[in-house]
């Protein structure tokens, strides 16, 4: 996969949270400009981006969804404060989860078959959406990177239906220190939701391959 | 420098099936556990409210007002009261009682909660979480300064001129702000001005901006730095020697991290768990554990720390142990070492 040609110029951040702010100081770290929005205005949280994540600027949602990529981190039972005329055409990375026993139950996920990733798709209809950054822990996103070719380099799986938004995710996980492995399309990001074996554990690429490929097997049968 | 204790009071399964599960036990065990801490010398004592079946304490004031009839000197606090699904003027008239009964050592450490039973249970949406505790906070903070209160907001009808007693003992009564690592939190207890409880298991270095954000918000809301307070908070368990604590901890702690959902009931594996002890998780000799707490106040400037004494409900006698080591082996070095660092 040719990744430099794929990658993006820009990462824009919605979520200031944990997890946001995790993800844009990794993000700073592999030289990327990095912009962040919250649903509060610029002044309130301009002093929160720079001592958090030096570097980075705060923004109005409307500039972060300029970037190539954006990365969608707002707690998930906030998602409708998302606007999905901006995200229109962008590609966009879903890092949230719906995850019971933390964030509690919440009945549209808990009732709904599909995966929290296909929900946010229907809500956000024209964003090339991908799921991924998911599985990592937020402390362990800044720890475990490592350059390509390291041994023992971990990998982060993605999902998602849209083949050149896929490409330019996976160039970005790369950059930012992690082995991109494609688990398929965006419904398969089932098997590194909450609770699965990949959510749980750290896996290399051939890892995850292997177990990816069991998972769809046990899907299937 | 402050040392404390907290407990949820569990009563969940272990995996040899021998945990105390009987709720009467458990509370009378809580209260013991407090008149050993008090009698050892330790500062404070928390109580967490949840609201589930695997924990005893729904309501801690109850309980902490036990705890002041059998203790001297020991700080009661609820570690966290979930404020944003309380009433601030419940909330404020126990501690307040609950001040007297302790001849002024009543605090409220006030948090958004790791769990969210609490939501549904006292018919609040989930999706108002964060407005919740914000609105709710600001009006215990007025009740603390007035005794009579005219007072409106979105999720609670409104006061007016409302008389608030008893008033507590304490001027005023303390009140602490707990969080989890969210920066907005931290921005929050400083533009407060409130003393701030972190709470986290591995890597205090992660807190290190947080605390920059609390301390320069309190600055921009013209608060006085030195009245500025921060403690740390998490799992903690003591052994003689650091291979024995670790082994004889493990079983409960993987079986508690597997019950409460946080690995999606699989094992929590045990390199995971000798990654989180090398990572900062307060378990292992008095020497290691002093280390841990001593890396909190070198790098935040924490002046308390409060460990989890038998996360997993722990066999009575662990938790004893695990007490007791901390009272005698790490309280007077950590004790001593602060005294020297603060001068």
């Amino acid at each position: 996969m040719n990744t430099a040609a794929t990658g993006p110029r820009s990462i824009g951040i919605l979520g200031a949270g944990r997890v946001g702010t995790a993800v844009a100081r990794q993000s700073l770290r592999a030289g990327y400009p990095v912009k962040i929005a919250t649903t509060k205005p610029v002044e309130e949280i301009a002093m929160l981006v720079d001592i958090i994540t030096p570097g980075a600027r705060a923004v109005e949602a409307s500039e972060a969804a300029n970037a190539d990529l954006v990365v969608i981190a707002v707690p998930l039972h906030k998602y409708r404060s998302l606007n999905p005329r901006l995200l229109a055409g962008k590609t966009v990375i879903d890092v949230m989860n719906y995850w019971a026993p933390v964030d509690g139950l919440i009945d549209e996920f808990e009732n709904d078959p599909r995966t929290s990733s296909e929900i946010i798709q229907a809500f956000l209809p024209e964003a090339h959406l991908v799921k991924s950054l998911n599985h990592i822990g937020y402390h362990e996103l800044e720890e475990d990177g490592k350059k390509a070719g390291a041994v023992d380099r971990r990998a982060l799986a993605l999902a998602g239906d849209d083949d050149h938004a896929k490409r330019m995710v996976a160039a970005y996980l790369d950059r930012l220190g992690y082995d991109p492995v494609d688990a398929g399309p965006l419904c398969a990001g089932r098997a590194f939701q909450p609770g699965t074996e990949i959510f749980n554990g750290s896996h290399t690429a051939d890892q995850l391959h292997a177990v990816l490929a069991a998972a769809l097997a046990s899907s299937a049968s | 420098m402050e040392l404390g204790i907290y407990t949820f009071g569990e009563i969940n399964q272990h995996p040899d099936g021998k945990a105390t599960t009987d709720v009467t036990t458990r509370l009378d065990q809580l209260v013991e556990l407090a008149q050993n801490a008090d009698r050892g010398g330790l500062d404070v004592i928390a109580l967490g409210e949840h609201h589930r079946p695997d924990f005893v304490l729904s309501a801690p004031e109850m309980v902490l007002a036990a705890m002041a009839t059998v203790t001297e000197r020991i700080r009661l606090t609820s570690g966290v009261t979930v404020l944003s699904s309380q009433d601030p003027v419940r909330v404020y008239q126990q501690y307040a009682t609950l001040d007297h009964l302790s001849h002024g050592r009543a605090e409220i450490i006030a948090g958004r909660g790791a769990f969210t039973e609490s939501f549904p249970l006292f018919g609040y949406d989930l999706a108002d979480y964060d407005e919740l505790f914000e609105e709710k906070l600001s009006m215990l903070l007025e009740i603390r300064q007035h005794d009579t209160l005219t007072w409106q907001g979105k999720h609670r009808p409104s006061l007016n001129q409302a008389s608030i007693v008893p008033r507590a003992k304490q001027e005023p009564l303390p009140v602490w702000v707990a969080i989890g690592g969210t920066p907005a939190s931290a921005m929050r207890a400083g533009l407060l001005g409130l003393p701030m409880m972190m709470g986290f298991f591995t890597g205090p270095e992660q807190f290190v901006p947080r605390v920059e954000l609390y301390r320069r918000a309190a600055e921009q809301a013209g608060h006085d730095p030195a009245q500025l307070r921060l403690g740390a908070s998490g799992h903690m368990f003591i052994g003689k020697t650091s291979q024995g604590a670790r082994d004889s901890f493990y079983p409960y702690y993987a079986e508690y991290m597997r019950q409460m959902g946080l690995t999606g009931g699989t094992v929590f594996p045990r390199d995971a768990y000798d990654h989180w002890i090398e990572r900062g998780l307060p378990v292992g000799s008095p020497q290691q554990v002093t280390d841990e707490i001593m890396k909190r106040v070198e790098l935040l400037g924490i002046d308390r720390f409060l460990g989890q004494i038998d996360v997993g409900n722990l066999p009575w006698p662990m938790i004893n142990e695990s007490l007791e080591l901390f009272m005698t082996e790490v309280l007077p070095v950590v004790k001593r070492e602060t005294g020297a660092v603060i001068g």
